[in-house]
């Protein structure tokens, strides 16, 4: 920059404005270069992603579901019961909910507020169902205290009120074990489920990646070692898995993991086994089948900065007398950290969010945060809580892939 | 290197001999369990394992039986179908877009050039768990979801960052100087693109476009959450046979997979010589 | 160059143009029926989806799912219908209906059966018990051995699938709370016809999670139905619970040594039910007249399903007949439909709460 304002300098005042200009020119037409795809990204991969993550702080379903007893409750000081008013407007919309088929849904709002409510909820709705719209103001109150024991409790009602708010941190709470309790403020959950899952599935990614070094290093440096022709037809070795489906890939391991399968009857039949291991659907199946899946991507940027170093180097260093091993530790391999390191970050990010290989092998204990976040998508339709524990999630990889961007540089990424 | 130097002792000879061991035992890793598939998928019964018979030989034990259920299962003709459509569809969104971003990138000039690649390349970078997510509420309210169309847009945006990375790499020292050269001779900017930029990026741009294929044609998490059965696709299908009902089906599907791949894997390697000659004789 | 450039890039064109055709053919209008896959799907496939295809000109997409309200309830709430008829668990059935997810159907659109008795009397009447679906068969939930694997002591009652010490080994179980509750609590010596009552009670799902506990580190957990005879065949479970006619359809047709035990078997009804909101309601319905016919339904023995009209059985292939779950009913009981509407989200949340820990 400093030059090129000593040079500007020099210039007369409209060749600077050409310059500068044609510099502008020249920035607008790489921008029209990119604009299509930047503009498709944006509203293809981008606004879908940003759209899930308001969902994760935006929830209207239960204000939308009975917002009149959400607006009596902001007048309640969360402590005791509700007035009896308070109460009649909720006997009143759990009525109407019932007779329009919609208890259903308030139910399961609720239940995600506080465990179990779900069937007190439906079996109320039932009950309130069958009054008249005329005793509702006579009888709805107590037949709402009478369903259920659960609707004389002040957790209960603070657990709506809190429900019922539109914008909310509290799935984010959720997300990482801890609850709002109205005395003691933000607390631990008692069943603690995801941060045990966030360290697990850091603990695989982590163990994987280590496992791609250890098996990638000593891979790539044979094949950077060998006359480059040679070396190329070894690669295809690599290349096959990594341009093979990862269906494929993971039914791979199915049949060879399973109880019966190729490994198992290998091992009985040699006489080394009296009854098969229990492989597939192991948190071992995980880890197994994704170092498998993701060692090109180890090998790759490993090999590709080996081939790069002149072997001379050591050589050098072992004929000046240097023993091979710490000549090894001191020379060569500082010479091969970028690729490390790039390979390792590449193989920890893609591992963190793996989704397929760990729902198809991985069993119960298997199971990483890309599965539970698939969970609570699909089969507790929990979307508010998905979109948090996915927020979470794309925090940690964009830390990671700032990290690589820093360091490696994204476009660097190693396509074989 | 294939012979040990001279000087070498016994113990790095030993190493050397260790590390040949390694890397073999490595790379039988990498390929044997690819290679297991293809026997497992004659098997004559709906099992996914070694029967007896097959290990003993015998030829009733092994069959076409899955071959041909493949090709008369209207659930799988239409997956095959169905996957080369929203491949190739989705990889000509891509490649197009993608080369052209490639070109603007590689310039110098760009404003913003470091961020706005970082964001270009992120689809590959996001779990795709997230993406499918987002997607599948997003496209929902545009009424894409379970479309043809918004299978193809999502599949598009995830093949870019490949297109992107393999052209930028063929950009790599380009002198624009020849483009601006052309224009000033009188070309036209499109026939200037054409006739300098795409010669030499066409080997990027063709192993871009196989990479954005690929990743469609393998995509599945984006296909559970957002296709309709319409779309159903070749993994999504094999997906669900995985999880709902094993059977040498899917062997046989893989098999065709693999020599799929085995067909890629060569097409790319001729192209890569085919750039390297380029590379080295560049006035063809 | 220019000229393989041009050849490239019409080549592309041609193969996109080809594509366009067939994406044109593969967008025709059409009906997506779910069902369970299997030997179950096949004999739907061949007695109900394949002659409708051939009689209406309707393409039907017959696809798979493992059970559940989740993904309807997804397709519902996100206005994204994709599936037009379902084949459901009367266990997830009342769920499904009092939730708002499925189309109520009348009843007068059902055709009479063969033999001229109008639908209402043809039907056994708990197959039109719901508002909301059409009872096509009956089924259970049974569990099996193989003759192959088994030890010398031989299951015969429910205790015995709780019972790692008279039977040792891996026992398989789907993955939901759904039948294997009540199987605890009948083995944990609850008599059956209490079981629902006692489950109802904070305690008695104590008791019943108590009960599967103590069989935890045994247990491999499984989907879908059809992966079960897989998992017996290949020693991955000594005992194994799935559909009884899963392991009908494997002991017929590949011969397998399998041994289904009836003893405390949960029999349910599976029904057709229509996803709120499909645009092709009309067509859903006529499937579903089709289906319940007395001839498709006559086609469900093959697999030993029981048709639900009286005048199939007559039609159906009579080897089945002591294989079919009613001739088992004093072994067992019957799904509660309306227990699980009220208790399926707590205890399906307590569950896998369970599993995890």
């Amino acid at each position: 920059m400093p030059a090129r304002g000593a040079l500007l300098h020099s210039l007369t005042a409209q060749e600077a404005g050409q310059a500068a200009r044609a510099r502008r020119r020249k920035r607008l037409t790489a921008l029209l270069f990119v604009l299509p795809l930047l503009l498709f990204i944006l509203l293809a991969f981008v606004a879908p992603i940003a759209s899930m993550l308001w969902r994760s702080v935006h929830h209207p379903t239960v204000s939308e579901l009975i917002p009149r007893t959400i607006a009596e409750l902001q007048r309640w000081d969360e402590h005791g019961l509700p007035d009896e008013a308070s109460l009649a407007v909720f006997a009143e919309e759990l009525h109407a909910l019932a007779r329009k088929r919609q208890s259903g849904r308030l139910a399961e709002e609720l239940n995600r507020a506080f465990s179990g409510m779900s069937s007190v909820v439906k079996s109320s709705a039932r009950q309130l169902g069958r009054l008249q719209p005329e005793q509702l103001a006579t009888d709805g109150v107590p037949t709402l205290l009478k369903a259920h024991r659960n609707w004389s409790r002040s957790e209960v009602w603070y657990a709506i009120k809190r429900a019922g708010m539109t914008y909310t941190y509290d799935y984010y709470l959720t997300a990482l074990d801890l609850e709002r309790h109205p005395d003691e403020g933000i607390r631990p959950r008692d069943t603690q489920i995801y941060l045990k899952l966030y360290s697990k599935t850091l603990t695989l990614a982590l163990i994987i990646t280590l496992l791609c070094a250890l098996l990638g290093y000593p891979l790539s440096y044979y094949l950077a070692s060998l006359p480059e022709n040679r070396a190329n037809l070894l690669l295809v070795l690599v290349l096959l898995p990594f341009w093979t489906s990862l269906l494929v890939r993971t039914t791979a391991w199915i049949a060879l993991l399973q109880t019966n399968g190729v490994i198992n009857s290998t091992l009985l039949a040699s006489g080394l086994l009296d009854e098969p291991l229990e492989m597939l659907y192991t948190s071992f199946a995980t880890v197994v089948a994704m170092t498998h899946i993701l060692l090109p991507f180890m090998v790759l940027p490993l090999y590709s900065v080996m081939r790069g170093i002149d072997p001379s180097y050591l050589r050098a260093a072992l004929s000046l007398g240097d023993r091979p091993l710490p000549a090894f530790a001191r020379i060569y391999f500082p010479m091969t950290l970028p690729g490390l390191s790039a390979g390792a970050l590449l193989v920890f990010i893609i591992s963190v969010g793996y989704y397929i290989t760990p729902a198809l092998v991985g069993g119960t204990d298997g199971q990483m945060i890309s599965n539970l976040i698939a969970f609570h998508m699909q089969s507790s339709n929990n979307w508010e809580l998905a979109a948090a524990l996915g927020s979470l999630l794309l925090a940690l990889i964009l830390l990671l892939y700032w990290v690589y961007d820093r360091f490696v540089g994204a476009s660097n990424i190693k396509l074989g | 290197m294939n012979s040990t130097p001279a000087y070498y002792g016994f113990w790095q000879r030993l190493g050397r001999l260790l590390l040949k061991l390694g890397s073999w035992l490595v790379l039988l890793f990498l390929i044997l369990p690819i290679l297991v598939i293809v026997p497992l998928s004659f098997n004559s019964e709906p099992f996914f394992s070694f029967t007896e018979g097959m290990l003993t030989l015998q030829p009733e034990a092994y069959s076409l039986r899955w071959y041909q259920e493949v090709f008369t299962d209207p659930r799988w003709i239409l997956a095959i179908k169905n996957s080369f459509i929203i491949g190739i569809f989705a990889t000509l969104l891509s490649t197009v877009l993608g080369t052209c971003a490639a070109v603007g990138l590689a310039r110098e000039e760009m404003p913003l050039r470091r961020f706005i690649t970082a964001l270009l390349l992120s689809p590959m970078i996001v779990p795709l768990i997230i993406t499918a997510a987002g997607m599948f509420f997003f496209y929902s309210d545009f009424g894409l979801a379970g479309t043809y169309p918004g299978v193809i847009i999502a599949h598009a945006a995830l093949g870019t960052p490949f297109v992107i990375i393999t052209v930028t790499a063929t950009l790599v020292g380009f002198d624009y100087s020849l483009v601006r050269a052309a224009l000033n001779l009188g070309a036209t900017p499109l026939r200037a693109f054409f006739d300098v930029i795409m010669p030499l990026i066409r080997p990027g741009v063709i192993s871009g476009a196989l990479f954005a294929f690929i990743t469609s044609f393998d995509e599945v998490v984006v296909i559970l959450f957002m296709a309709g059965p319409q779309q159903r696709t070749i993994p999504r299908q094999m997906f669900s046979g995985l999880r709902e009902q094993i059977n040498p089906s899917i062997l046989a599907v893989a098999t065709l997979l693999i020599l799929t791949s085995i067909a890629l894997l060569v097409t790319l390697e001729l192209l890569r010589r085919r750039a390297e000659r380029l590379r080295l004789a560049p006035a063809e | 160059m220019a000229r393989s450039l041009t050849t490239s890039v019409s080549a592309f064109a041609l193969t996109a143009a080809l594509a366009m055709a067939s994406f044109g053919a593969a967008a025709q209008d059409s009906l997506t029926v779910v069902s369970w896959g299997g030997a179950y799907g096949a004999a739907q496939k061949k007695h109900v989806v394949d002659p409708f295809q051939k009689d209406t000109g309707v393409k039907v997409l017959f696809e798979d799912y493992t059970g559940g309200v989740a993904e309807i309830k997804a397709q519902v709430e996100s206005g994204n219908i994709q599936w037009d008829v379902v084949d459901f668990e009367v266990i997830d059935l009342e769920r499904a209906c009092s939730e708002g997810l499925l189309e109520e159907l009348p009843r007068d659109f059902l055709p009479a059966g063969v033999d001229g008795t109008p639908a209402e009397q043809d039907f056994i009447p708990e197959a039109l018990a719901s508002e909301c679906a059409i009872g096509n068969i009956v089924w259970s939930v049974v569990f099996a051995y193989n003759e192959r694997t088994i030890g010398s002591v031989k299951p015969e009652t429910i205790k015995d699938f709780f019972d790692t010490a008279k039977i040792p080994g891996k026992r398989a179980m789907r993955k939901r709370p759904q039948v294997n509750l009540e199987w605890a609590l009948m083995a944990d010596g609850v008599p059956p016809a209490e079981v629902y009552e006692v489950l109802a009670t904070p305690e008695g799902q104590q008791r019943a999670f108590d009960k599967l506990a103590s069989i935890k580190k045994d247990l491999v957990w499984f989907d879908s139905w059809s992966q079960a005879p897989q998992l017996l065949n290949d020693g991955g479970a000594v005992l194994v619970q799935s559909a009884n006619g899963r392991f009908y359809d494997s002991i017929r047709q590949e011969k397998k040594p399998f041994v289904i035990v009836w003893d405390g078997h949960v029999y349910d009804l599976d029904a057709w039910a229509i996803v709120k909101g499909t645009p092709k309601k009309d067509l859903a319905m006529q499937f579903i007249a089709y289906a319940t016919g007395s001839k498709p339904l006559a086609g469900m023995p093959d697999v030993a399903y029981g048709p639900t009209r009286k005048s199939s059985m007559p039609l159906a292939d009579q080897t089945a007949a002591p294989h079919l779950p009613t001739a088992h009913l004093d072994k067992g009981i019957k799904a509660g439909s309306e227990f699980w509407a009220d208790h399926g989200e707590a205890l399906g949340e307590k569950f896998n709460e369970w599993l995890l820990n």
